[in-house]
């Protein structure tokens, strides 16, 4: 949360936020819904409309900042978690955001993708995960299912996927959430949780590719199977999902398991496990319903702590060598030590 | 006995011992109480890249070089004088540079059969007169430092370490050096460690009276104040004059200063000095890798910051991809290269210059950078300055090329007057608030865009690594626009030439031969030059600061000699340039070996071309 919220001079607008670009992603990708949904969510956080940077890597979505009317930075392949963390180091009072794609930050960026989250510098990381490199036409990604076939992997790829709420999880993210291109509240809501959050927050958003990708995430966006596909997470609510609301998640020892709750059945909503997004061990549990077939993919925030954040630590110490040496005198700093005039 | 004091002008000493042996910190403490008696000195700590290797082994090394004089003098000393060896290896390495009948301070204690053996001697040094040729003094400095601790009820092997103090309290006596400035850093250093404290004096004070009362030592010398520039003179090294000059810098332009960097052998040092600015608001980030140095640096360029990288060769090498980011997005940036012995992992610990193409054509694209070099310790600091400098006017990455030897190495320095270092005037956005904001218009004369930071109402834009539309920095493919663009960012970066001072030739204005250097390897030449026209040769000495644009006048010089030596510590990376460039065939003196040039390299080849 950038601490500058003050009250407008003048309410924003979605149209304050779309830059005069030509938008030129393929018709019907993903990316547009979360244009959309991005736009409508920044001029309702209260944050003056200079103090917003978009910062981005390389690939499809990285071409979002162009789309955005506010300040944005198009950084180079995989760099954009390194280049945020210098805007938001020198200045704290951005509101800084990250925007990625899986190729960008699970792969030439990982390094800075886990070390951001380590830091817990105050930005926002917004994810779009389609599974598939898309500007480079069409190779498998790091988040491709093992045995993807694609240009580069005609035989089917041999690499494990990376699963992203998990690896955020493992590098101590203190906010981690997902939603999907075609669940527009949704991603609202939840890129409003991500600004909120005091620290980095980690959003992964499933996006589809129309080109190289279709239907890779049908299963959690066609209208006769999402519902029993996606759990939406709720704080203190028990994990309830399907059509009928009739599906719940169940923990055997620490084996999650989908269980019918109804009248007839063995079981209640009481068997249910109950969200919690502060208990990092459900969070953990929930990550890992990634690529599984038999659970639901859970949507929402995972996991969200409270936890130290960098800049704000770095002006701590800032502010504390100033009490502890006096404000900066260069004249006397160049002088330290032992020295002697010669006439 | 009675001693003889000996007037002398120029001594070079070299103090070798084991990595553990504090040898690097006892060759500080000789330079600081040599700085403070005013002679003019030069360093050169040659350390081993192995933090400690097996004791007493010849790969353990560690040395520490220390030329100081009453005249004013240029390099860290050719052949020492003087070899302080803690142990046989440390001779063993370091004898075959001693000049011939040298002084040779050696701590017979560790001359055992293991250490020996170790260092490879068949037969003891001492007792076999293999050393008959130097002034040879064996001290045995363990049992003297033992005797003098022995009421203090401390562990041997903290006495032990107190030996270093003994050498040093030797040569303190040997060269009338005062011995107050170490006690009063031992106390600061050890200051939770009274015992310490004790004991270390204790051992220093020992070595000076040894010195004044043993019969062995029969002579010692003095060496009187330089007449050097008038002013207030601190000892700086190389790492730490850089990063006072990024800070002076960031407080001329009244910018913060923020420094992104990787840990790197030898440029960490000037991450660990601006660390401990943070009460001049210094931000300093140690990164995840090289690439996170510089793009965090780029990010903070981006929002408002002096923004600085520093590294060395290897880092360059992977911070590549970033600079031209830099150079599309014309943000400032200075880049620090601290050279080192390559290529790949090469030699980290020792000097090179090979880095010179890399700094310059190390790129994918047509991007050119300015990039100035340092060429002594003291000079970081100035060349740091003027290189932040440029980055601001002209918007623009500045490489600045200092060398392992110039960054671990020190001299006297001049304190400069804040109030005379220019006033730096970043090249914000001066509009009207009614004037539209285009992100890559250009100031007519510099070319440089106008750089606006977030959190500026109403000047939102977008930059990055694509092409840009001349003027409104839009993304844009038209060929015509990017051969507009390629030509004007190779345009701005040759304006900097307007900024960089005229030639100035030392020594003969023209004449037989013209030695011209870069960075580091000016020391020797001068020192070279110096003793060359003494006798009566007829040369000048021309030293390039700007790599990158070369000076306008530089090609009238050129034609001013009839032959043109370029020393470098490379296979002669400047000599191409200056063959491309001005169609002239220099003469080359290409000496890769990790270390300096020797004066008398260069006299040898100046004497063989000039017959």
């Amino acid at each position: 949360m950038a601490k500058n919220e003050t009250t407008m001079e003048k309410q924003l607008t979605r149209m304050d936020f779309a830059s005069d670009q030509v938008v030129k992603w393929c018709p019907g990708c993903g990316d547009y819904s979360i244009l959309a949904q991005v736009q409508k969510v920044f001029p309702t956080l209260g944050i003056p409309k200079e103090n917003y940077v978009v910062i981005s890597g390389i690939g499809c979505s990285s071409r979002f900042p162009y789309y955005m009317d506010t300040y944005g930075f198009h950084g180079i392949h995989g760099r954009a978690a390194a280049i945020a963390t210098g805007v938001k180091l020198a200045n704290p009072e951005l509101s800084v955001w990250i925007v990625t794609g899986d190729g960008d930050s699970m792969s030439i960026g990982g390094n800075h993708f886990i070390h951001l989250l380590r830091r817990n510098v105050d930005v926002n990381i917004l994810l779009f995960n389609n599974r598939i490199y898309g500007l480079t036409k069409g190779q498998y990604s790091p988040t491709s299912p093992l045995g993807k076939v694609t240009k580069s992997t005609p035989m089917g790829s041999l690499d494990h996927p990376f699963n992203p709420p998990a690896l955020a999880l493992g590098a101590d993210a203190s906010f981690v959430a997902r939603t999907i291109d075609k669940e527009p509240k949704h991603m609202q809501e939840i890129i409003k949780r991500s600004h909120k959050h005091h620290g980095t927050s980690f959003l992964e958003i499933y996006q589809n590719c129309l080109i190289f990708n279709d239907g890779e995430f049908d299963r959690y966006t066609d209208k006769d199977k999402k519902a029993d596909n996606v759990l939406t997470l709720e704080h203190g609510k028990p994990m309830i999902f399907g059509k009928n609301k009739d599906k719940g998640i169940h923990l055997a020892g620490n084996n999650p398991r989908v269980v019918s709750i109804g009248a007839e059945g063995q079981w209640s909503v009481d068997d249910l496990l109950v969200h919690d997004e502060h208990d990092w061990i459900i969070a953990s549990i929930l990550s890992h319903f990634t690529y599984r077939e038999d659970l639901p993919t859970p949507i929402g925030v995972l996991y969200a702590k409270a936890q130290s954040v960098y800049e704000e630590l770095l002006d701590d110490q800032c502010h504390q060598a100033v009490k502890l040496y006096g404000k900066g005198d260069l004249q006397k700093l160049m002088s330290e030590g032992d020295t002697w005039v010669v006439k | 006995m009675p001693k003889t004091l000996k007037h002398i002008d120029d001594v070079t000493i070299r103090f070798a011992g084991d990595s553990g042996d504090g040898m690097q910190l006892t060759g500080d403490r000789f330079t600081s109480a040599t700085a403070i008696i005013g002679n003019d000195l030069s360093t050169l700590p040659d350390y081993p890249a192995e933090i400690r290797a097996p004791a007493g082994s010849l790969a353990g090394v560690s040395a520490f070089q220390l030329h100081f004089s009453s005249q004013e003098i240029f390099s860290p000393g050719d052949n020492p004088d003087v070899l302080v060896a803690m142990n046989p290896a440390a001779l063993k390495v370091h004898l075959k540079e001693l000049t011939r009948g040298g002084i040779i301070i050696v701590n017979t204690a560790s001359f055992t059969a293991k250490n020996l053996k170790l260092a490879q001697y068949e037969t003891n040094p001492l007792d076999d007169k293999s050393l008959r040729d130097y002034v040879v003094y064996p001290v045995d400095m363990s049992r003297l430092v033992a005797h003098a601790c022995e009421d203090m009820g401390i562990t041997t092997k903290t006495v032990e370490r107190t030996k270093n103090m003994f050498a040093l309290g030797v040569l303190y006596w040997m060269y009338n050096r005062p011995m107050d400035t170490t006690i009063k850093w031992l106390k600061q250093k050890f200051a939770k460690k009274p015992e310490i404290v004790e004991a270390n004096t204790r051992a220093l004070q020992a070595g000076f009276n040894y010195g004044s009362t043993n019969r062995i030592f029969t002579t010692n010398y003095k060496v009187d104040a330089a007449k050097l520039n008038p002013g207030t003179y601190r000892n700086i090294s190389g790492n730490q004059a850089t990063a006072l000059g990024l800070v002076a810098a960031s407080v001329r332009a009244n910018l913060p200063l923020f420094y992104g960097s990787y840990p790197i052998t030898p440029a960490s040092d000037i991450l660990h000095h601006l660390a401990g600015f943070r009460n001049f608001k210094v931000k300093t980030f140690q990164a995840e890798d090289e690439i996170a140095g510089i793009t965090s640096a780029i990010g903070a360029a981006f929002a408002g910051s002096l923004a600085a990288t520093g590294t060395s060769g290897p880092g360059v090498a992977l911070k590549t991809e970033a600079m031209g980011l830099a150079v599309m997005t014309e943000l400032p940036l200075v880049i620090v290269n601290v050279q080192r012995g390559g290529p790949a992992t090469g030699l980290p610990t020792k000097t090179e210059q090979a880095d010179l193409f890399q700094a310059l054509y190390g790129r994918n694209g047509e991007a050119p950078i300015p990039v100035i070099s340092a060429r002594s310790p003291g000079d970081c600091f100035a060349a740091a300055f003027e290189a932040a400098q440029v980055a601001l006017k002209y918007m623009t990455p500045v490489m600045v090329l200092t060398d392992g030897y110039v960054g671990n190495g020190s001299e006297p320095w001049i304190i400069p007057n804040v109030a005379d270092l220019p006033e730096i005037k970043p090249n914000f956005f001066q509009g009207d608030e009614d004037e539209a904001f285009l992100p890559y218009k250009r100031n007519p004369d510099t070319l440089a865009r106008d750089w606006v930071a977030p959190g500026t109402p109403g000047r939102e834009h977008r930059i990055g690594g694509l092409e840009k539309e001349d003027g409104s920095g839009n993304v844009n493919y038209d060929p015509e626009n990017h051969h507009k663009m390629v030509t004007l960012r190779d345009e701005k970066i040759k304006r900097v030439v307007e900024d960089i001072r005229p030639c100035r030739i030392i020594g003969e204005q023209e004449g037989d031969l013209l030695i011209l250097t870069w960075g580091s390897t000016r020391g020797a030449a001068r020192a070279a030059l110096q003793k060359l026209l003494k006798e009566g040769k007829s040369v000048g000495h021309m030293h390039l600061r700007w790599l990158n644009p070369l000076p306008q006048d530089l090609g009238g010089i050129l034609d001013k000699f009839e032959k043109i030596l370029i020393p470098e510590i490379n296979l002669g990376q400047l000599a191409q340039i200056i063959r491309a460039r001005y169609l002239k065939e220099p003469h080359q003196l290409n000496l890769v070996r990790g270390r300096p040039f020797l004066t008398r390299e260069i006299m040898d080849k100046v004497n063989e071309l000039t017959g």
